[in-house]
């Protein structure tokens, strides 16, 4: 909220400068968001009547002015359409700095100008030029325009927490410096204007429980076409709220100085008096804003015998509003329930000055007072004679008393406020404060929502007395050690064994572009969000490929040759309750090392981004199996099974998404449950063999289709008890070898715990091992 | 013996000059070989009178020694110039660089939570987690924001398709499923991803927070202040750090507090705190005359910014290895 400085010392004016006011609402809990002059910085501008107009001898476009400038006449150059004798204007002397500008005694067009006639743009009060600004014919020749105007005044934004609906007025704030400062409030509740006509507006409240309170007065005779007075305009314009026609300035006004929003309706335009109820299924209603609103039971309208006639507490009907053509208004002046406005505003898609304060909670105590206000100022301003109020009230929300314990607020805030600082704070918000032993009992005052329990007024208490008077205190805690679980590693854990096997962490957006979910994951049903930020961020992740082939895309455009990134995140699945699965997802693309000397370089491929999942996992062993992903080249992709589960999926980008993603060269991913990788199992030591290991060579031919994970299982299952491990050292296809096999070497180690092994024995676990590899495999041996 | 002595000296400096092992063994050949000059003094030791001979053979003994030490400290001399001269063809040029494969880097956004993580572990704040689609219960309801409450329009929130389920807008509902299962004593930090509507320089739809819970029997607004400021000064690693407390609004704590830190000659919003609502406690089932305590949220996106002079949020999100390599 916009409020001006010079508005808000009216009301309240401790001694304070502009800087040291702001801060002091700041961290008394109302934050100043910005302080700003009310007018860009000028001087030597004073009032001045225009004496005489005559056109310039050597320009058709300028005229010669004589002026009282509350000294010897002046004679200025003028160049302004609308100048015109007896007008009063602002003239810049001679050695005026104007925003951008200096006024020197200057000849114009051979003839000498004693200053320049200014326009609000000129002196920085608009960004359109309208011809000279013209001042009130009562403005003292001579006098400083600044002063005529308030021009040094600042305009103080404010951004009161939605608890405080009470600083949304001028009178609110006043309050609350009152409070903070210990200044004296100088506010006068307006009098009860008494009433010159006997027209009553009947009111029936159907909707008790939504308006505890509702009161209209009609005024008749109302001049709607009188010119809004200055000072009330500025006023109007320095809270940012455009002057419209006098009446509705008014209501406007009313709702700045104290809080409570007014509405104004054209008597003319209302047949047999008021209803306030619900809205019926199929109703509509043409806002003020020029939304026609079809209806529902969740809205309040304010309603005549035949249609609503306002949307209750947030806006006018545009058939029932004050016109300048308007002569009887009814003015309403109301309490609505804040839970029957709030969340009205973010359906409707539109606000109002109105809905914010009712959604926030308006004094339900002081309609009658702004009422009155009202009716004075637009008495004073329209003339017109108004009737009697007529009020209906209900179930006013209750302020129940509060019992503060002192001792409690010295618990939670872990600094004591002595009884009598709590009495003077609490005497200074309003809350009546009655101290019994070390208990203060308090009756919140109507203003103030949110004040119901001990906690808000232990709030109270710290934020007057300062949050930076409560000491930084070390809490005292038991001294207990928190759990170490050996067999768990965390995601920490596994992001730095990722940076050190070259691979570089990203954070990617958990919502994609639905495409990804098609492509990737062959998901045609994604998490979907309702209110996306953008049609490439609308769905949820299932997988964290779609976000890595992205950077890897991203970063190949920008002539990065060799990419290796990670992510560790959630993925989100469209199941019930959704589960959103931790995973950790690597890609690698381009050479298999970075170019460098000494090493040939070679594409990175499926075994390069297999060996580094496989020390990921370090100490499990996973297993491999061939199979089918959307994402992946079907003959260069495995499911990858740990302790009989699935885990994840490992392989080659398919060369269709490589193309659509215009990758050079084809990235290799894999993707795994973080789970799988945070687990791990405890070291249980065994006896290192004391009796040497035997290694032998074994050369075979296989069919293509022959898979060393299959052999070694074989082997291993089948083979003699001696054998400790397999490994495979050479894979060669070519001469030598029949075409369409491939010759597999291995290397096998043999060792008996037992005893020392014989050339005799291993020979005889070679042969036995040969043979599994010809009866299961067909092999030919070589 | 002049002619001894000067054999000798003849000998040393024939053996001085050379420079090869081969030649040095033909020199050596030439005095104590089989037919040298010093075999053949010896061997004319028997033309001399008997009186005369032990104390010639002695001098000739010296002498052979003499010879012998020269040639073998030759020997070390010629071997160790010839190792010298192989190991100098052998160099290496030591400035190219090391082979094979290289290293990868956190996120700096990770860097940071990471130190988050280690600060609080060492006054005894575990880790938590929780879901990132969250329920309306879970995001508001139980943090003392019902429908329709005016806090909600301070977060503009995703909702899923279905209508019930949203983005978590804040770490806090993680608060309320730890208290759920677990009573006090309760001191947990839980650091994650959230998100809202909104998106410019300063503000990503999808950022990071740090939420922080201690729980006891007498935990107060002073110790929040306490832990907070120790928390910062080790962070940044700067004891003359200042932190601000600015009373502010928040429905899940009471009192509460926004957080400014020093920096430079100004200040700069680094978080939300405040003590735990009753309600809140209440709603999870914790006795609040028994227990109070203090929750914070502090955004580690702009930690990171403050601590490594990034200016732009954008460039977490855009993952260009260009600026993460930085981060190595």
């Amino acid at each position: 909220m916009k409020i001006s400085e010079h508005w808000l010392r009216e009301l309240v004016d401790p001694q304070l400068t502009t800087a040291e006011l702001s801060d002091l609402l700041t961290f008394g809990g109302v934050e100043v968001e910005a302080v700003d002059p009310a007018a860009p910085p000028f001087d030597r501008v004073v009032v001045a009547e225009v004496l005489s107009v005559e056109k310039h001898p050597q320009a058709d476009r300028l005229n010669v002015c004589q002026v009282n400038a509350g000294t010897a006449p002046l004679n200025i150059v003028c160049g302004a359409p609308n100048v015109r004798v007896g007008m009063r204007v602002p003239a810049a002397l001679v050695g005026a700095c104007l925003p951008g500008m200096e006024i020197k005694l200057a000849k114009v067009r051979g003839i000498e100008s004693q200053g320049m006639l200014c326009s609000a743009r000129e002196l920085g009060l608009s960004e359109s030029a309208e011809g000279l600004l013209e001042l009130p014919a009562t403005a003292t020749l001579g006098m400083s325009v600044r002063d005529l105007l308030d021009l040094d005044d600042q305009v103080l934004t404010t951004k009161p927490t939605p608890n405080r609906g009470d600083c949304l007025s001028v009178l609110g704030m006043a309050r609350e410096v009152a409070a903070l400062s210990g200044a004296t409030l100088k506010w006068t509740t307006p009098a009860a204007v008494q009433p010159q006509i006997e027209d009553r507006i009947g009111i029936s409240v159907e909707a008790p429980a939504d308006c505890p309170r509702y009161g209209v007065r009609i005024l008749r005779g109302v001049n709607a076409k009188a010119a809004t007075p200055e000072w009330m305009r500025r006023r109007l314009a320095r809270s940012g709220i455009r002057p419209i026609s006098a009446v509705v300035d008014v209501t406007n006004y009313v709702l700045l100085e104290m809080g409570q929003p007014l509405h104004a309706f054209d008597a003319a335009q209302v047949a047999d008096g008021i209803c306030v109820r619900r809205a019926r299924d199929r109703e509509e209603l043409k806002l003020l804003n020029g939304t026609v609103l079809p209806l529902n039971p969740g809205y309040l309208v304010i309603a005549d015998a035949s249609r609503p006639l306002a949307l209750a507490g947030i806006m006018g009907g545009e058939d029932s509003g004050v016109t300048t053509e308007t002569r009887g208004v009814i003015l309403e002046s109301a309490f609505f329930m804040p839970e029957v406005i709030a969340g009205k505003t973010r359906e409707l898609g539109f606000g109002s000055d109105s809905a914010y304060r009712f959604e926030r909670g308006v004094d339900f105590a002081g309609t009658r007072d702004a009422m009155e206000r009202a009716t004075q100022l637009i008495l004073q301003i329209c003339g017109g004679q108004a009737g009697p109020v007529v009020e209906v009230t209900g179930k006013l929300p209750a302020r129940q008393p509060v019992k503060l314990r002192l001792p409690r607020a010295r618990r939670i805030l872990g600094f004591s406020v002595e009884a009598a600082a709590a009495m003077a704070i609490l005497e200074r918000l309003g809350c009546r404060p009655v101290l019994v032993g070390d208990t203060v009992e308090v009756a919140p005052p109507s203003y103030r929502f949110f004040i119901a329990i001990v906690e808000y007024l232990i709030e109270e208490l710290a934020r007057v007395t300062g949050y930076d008077r409560i000491p930084a205190e070390a809490p005292l805690a038991r001294a207990d050690m928190l759990p170490a679980t050996e067999a768990q590693r965390d995601a920490v854990a596994a992001r730095h064994t990722l940076a050190t096997l070259d691979f570089q962490e990203i954070i990617t957006y958990s919502f994609v572009d639905r495409s990804w979910e098609e492509d990737f994951c062959a998901n045609a049903d994604p998490v979907a969000l309702a209110n996306p930020i953008a049609s490439q961020m609308s769905v949820m992740r299932s997988s964290l490929i779609g976000g890595l082939m992205h950077a890897v895309a991203f970063n190949a455009s920008r002539k990065q040759p060799r990419v290796r990134l990670f992510e560790i995140g959630r993925c989100f699945i469209n199941a019930p309750d959704y589960p959103q699965p931790w995973r950790v997802g690597a890609v690698a693309y381009g050479d298999a090392h970075s170019q460098q000397w000494g090493m040939a370089a070679r594409a990175v491929d499926f075994f390069d981004l297999k060996a580094d999942l496989e020390a990921l996992l370090v100490p499990a062993i996973a297993t491999f199996v061939p199979a089918v992903h959307p994402a992946l080249h079907p003959g260069k992709s495995a499911r990858i099974i740990l302790e009989g589960r699935d885990i994840g999926w490992i392989g080659e980008l398919h060369p269709r998404w490589q193309r659509k993603y215009d990758l050079p060269t084809v990235p290799v991913v894999f993707e795994v449950e973080l789970g799988a990788v945070e687990k791990r199992l405890l070291p249980a030591s065994e006896e290192v063999p004391k009796f040497p290991a035997m290694r032998r060579d074994l050369a075979a031919e296989f069919e293509e289709n022959v898979r060393f994970g299959d052999i070694s299982a074989e082997l291993r299952r089948a083979g003699p008890a001696i054998l400790r491990d397999v490994t495979v050292f050479d894979l060669y296809r070519g001469e030598g070898v029949q075409k369409g096999k491939k010759s597999l070497a291995f290397s096998v180690l043999l060792q008996d715990t037992q005893k020392t092994l014989t050339d005799v024995e291993a020979e005889k676990a070679m042969s036995e091992l040969r043979q599994i590899l010809q009866e299961k495999f067909n092999a030919k041996l070589r | 013996m002049q002619e001894l002595d000067k054999l000798v000296a003849e000998a040393m400096a024939l053996f001085d000059g050379i420079d090869n092992a081969d030649a040095l063994e033909q020199a050596k050949a030439r005095y104590v070989g089989k037919s040298g000059a010093l075999t053949e003094l010896l061997k004319g030791l028997g033309k001399l009178p008997v009186s005369e001979r032990p104390a010639a053979g002695a001098r000739i003994n010296v002498a052979k020694q003499q010879l012998e030490e020269a040639l073998h400290a030759r020997r070390e001399f010629i071997a160790a110039r010839a190792l010298e001269v192989k190991l100098a063809g052998e160099s290496i040029d030591v400035s190219l660089p090391g082979r094979g494969r290289g290293m990868g880097g956190l996120h700096p956004v990770s860097r940071t939570m990471e130190r988050i993580e280690q600060l609080f572990r060492s006054i005894g704040f575990e880790v938590a987690d929780g879901p990132e689609i969250e329920t309306d219960f879970y995001n508001f309801t139980a943090l003392n924001q019902p429908e329709n409450h005016p806090a909600r329009s301070m977060h503009d929130t995703f909702y899923l398709a279905d209508g019930k389920h949203l983005l978590r807008t804040h770490t806090s509902p993680i608060q309320i499923r730890y208290m759920e299962r677990k009573q006090p004593p309760i001191r947990i930090i839980a650091p994650g991803r959230v998100y809202r509507v909104d998106s410019d320089a300063t503000h990503s739809p999808m950022f990071h927070q740090v939420e922080g819970l201690w729980i006891d029997d007498s935990v107060s607004f002073a110790n929040l202040k306490g832990v907070l400021v120790d928390f910062f000064q080790r962070f940044f690693e700067n004891p003359d750090l200042q932190l601000r407390f600015r009373p502010s609004f928040f429905p899940f704590t009471e009192p509460s507090a926004e957080i400014d830190m020093s920096f430079g000659d100004g200040w700069l919003e680094v978080g939300g705190c405040g003590m735990v609502h009753p309600n809140v406690l209440r709603n999870v089932g914790i006795d609040s005359e028994g227990y109070q305590g203090f929750a914070f949220g502090l955004g580690p996106d702009r930690l990171t910014m403050l601590r490594y002079g990034v200016n732009d949020l954008r460039l977490f999100y855009e993952n260009d290895l260009r600026f993460l390599k930085q981060f190595a």
